[in-house]
């Protein structure tokens, strides 16, 4: 879709097309507010939904029952009367709702009078030494590989670190055919004991009914070495080793050709940050996730977030979550309205109870550990900058309080993903270095662009006659 | 180092990379489609020389970038493969003139 083909107001923007936002989009456009939808990826369906309208994996039974519970939320929302926009990078957002966007290489504003974010998640970085490598790379990646492409590894592959995604990943791996050479589990003995209060709740929810069967099929066939403490991968231009230890000490190699990490997920912040919304750090999920109300709604008029965006809790609440930033828009924007089939916000409110009950025992036992969040010495930290563990403490030993004094020393945070793989290292090493809570530290400052775009885009954007006065001279 | 699943169809699309002629999916990203081809190094580090793949497939990384038909630092994990693209992994630092 051309970028011309777009309006210039509409009464609700939503930004991405994961569960969120589309449970979101779906129902403020059924109550008739004219919607977008602005989606970087190609397909609707987010990360959890990747594909899912036109994935090659058609066997059923490889993706498994949650992800095809996506199709029908795309034709919803395809049926819904929202304006779907793929391949959309929004690249600004500014406190008066207006939105800048790159499509197939053209840039243009846009405004909105109510704009859900709904950007979702990204994998918590882990870096440990030689993260770095070619033949390193995140689950989630494989994932999306799988989804998209219905590509698996081949040749001796490792999956490391702790979460739920790392359980689905192999079992999705072994219902697909393919084979694991280990699962080394970094998940830290010490966050039982948290985490136990809340095993009850657990138990009675789908995520144990789900949970279960996945870690019981990866622990029948794959070798799974648990209390892993200290883990690198080696190798000269690409992965040839993966090293760890557990708590006896002993070094422990294997061979390996791809070397999978996950240690959880996290908010993707870069653009609610950018738009001045507060973020707060939250010490159990160990993120900053932004300050909202009960519907979702952000310290700025106008602007909600939605879904994992808002704080991890899933794809269930992601949608329940995506419903109230939509009522609330609709109630806003549409006084009131009776239109049937409004869900009813009570009901809502209870099933996101219920679900988070169920969460709580997984966000905690997954807690990761210090040793994986914290790195030290020569381990990359920025990777677009190259900047090591060590050049970030040296800073602070110099007198750097926060990670935007640190990055005029060292450009780290300001290379091309602006932040978004190191960012919250950043802010717990130096929070570790000077013995001060990570809120004390902050985040870094982000501004837009929030992604980067060709100085042709922005030259190519239409302008107000004040604007072209402000540089013309004569 | 990648493989497709046995029961997809074959791929049919060509595209280059570095001069050297590959096929993918319709639906691949760039990124995808030359992994699928045993292209795991996209770029080298304009800072040290290292070299890189891609990372998180998902727009977030940066690591995958590539120049595409002749435009440079594209995300190949959000560009699609289309027929006929010329891709040129990342050579490291720019250099002026």
């Amino acid at each position: 879709m051309a970028a011309g083909t777009l309006r210039d107001n509409y009464e609700l923007a939503v930004i991405g097309a994961g569960p969120a936002g589309l449970a979101a989009a779906t129902l403020a456009a059924r109550a008739g507010l004219a919607t977008v939808v602005l989606d970087e990826q190609a397909a609707p369906g987010g990360q959890i939904w990747r594909a899912v309208s036109e994935t090659p994996v058609q066997r059923r039974s490889v993706l498994g029952a949650d992800y095809w519970a996506g199709a029908a939320r795309v034709r919803d929302f395809e049926a819904s009367g929202a304006q779907y926009v793929p391949g959309a990078t929004v690249w600004s957002l500014a406190r008066d709702r207006e939105i800048g966007v790159s499509i197939a290489g053209g840039s243009r504003l846009l405004k909105a009078q109510r704009v859900i974010i709904a950007t979702g998640a990204l994998e918590r970085p882990m870096p440990i030494p030689g993260w770095t490598l070619p033949g390193v790379m995140s689950a989630g990646a494989a994932q999306i590989l799988l989804k998209s492409s219905g590509l698996i590894t081949r040749g001796r592959t490792v999956l490391a670190g702790c979460g739920p995604l790392l359980w689905l990943l192999a079992a999705q791996y072994l219902r697909a055919g393919g084979t694991l050479a280990a699962i080394l589990d970094t998940t830290a003995g010490s966050t039982w004991r948290s985490a136990l209060a809340h095993l009850p709740g657990f138990l009675l929810s789908p995520y144990f009914r789900k949970g279960l069967p996945m870690l019981l099929a990866a622990r029948r066939s794959v070798r799974v070495v648990a209390g892993v403490r200290v883990l690198r991968a080696e190798g000269r231009d690409a992965v040839e080793t993966v090293v760890w230890q557990g708590d006896d000490g002993i070094e422990q190699r294997l061979s390996a050709d791809i070397l999978l990490l996950h240690q959880g997920v996290v908010p993707n912040v870069n653009l609610a940050i950018s738009v001045g919304i507060e973020h707060r750090w939250d010490d159990d999920l160990l993120c900053f996730a932004p300050v909202l109300d009960g519907w979702g709604n952000s310290s700025i008029e106008g602007i909600a977030i939605a879904g994992d965006g808002a704080g991890i809790a899933g794809v269930a609440a992601a949608e329940l979550r995506g419903k109230l930033a939509a009522l609330a828009a609709i109630r806003a924007l549409r006084p009131g309205s009776t239109m049937a089939g409004l869900p009813d916000e009570a009901s809502i409110r209870t099933q996101l109870a219920a679900d988070a009950r169920g969460r709580r025992f997984i966000d905690l036992l997954y807690r990761p550990a210090a040793a994986f969040r914290i790195p030290q010495g020569d381990t990359i930290v920025c990777r677009c900058e190259e900047v090591t563990a060590r050049q970030i403490v040296e800073t602070v030993a110099l007198g750097c309080s926060g990670p935007n004094q640190m990055k005029s020393f060292l450009r780290c945070g300001m290379g091309p993903c602006q932040g978004r793989l190191c960012g919250l290292t950043v802010t717990e090493l130096m929070a570790q270095a000077r013995n001060v809570d990570p809120q004390k530290i902050g985040y870094y400052r982000l501004r837009p662009p929030v992604k980067p775009i060709t100085l042709a885009e922005l030259a190519a954007l239409p302008k107000s006659e004040a604007a072209v006065a402000a540089v013309v001279r004569g | 180092m990648f493989r497709r699943l046995s029961e997809i169809e074959e791929t049919n699309l060509n595209l280059t990379v570095d001069g050297q002629g590959i096929s993918a999916r319709a639906g691949d990203s760039v990124a995808a489609a030359m992994l699928a081809a045993g292209i795991i190094q996209c770029r080298i580090t304009p800072v040290s020389g290292a070299p890189r793949a891609p990372w998180c497939l998902m727009g977030v990384c940066f690591e995958c970038l590539v120049t595409i038909d002749g435009i440079a630092n594209r995300q190949a994990c959000l560009v699609r493969a289309r027929p006929g693209m010329d891709v040129e992994t990342g050579r490291g630092k720019r250099e002026v003139g």
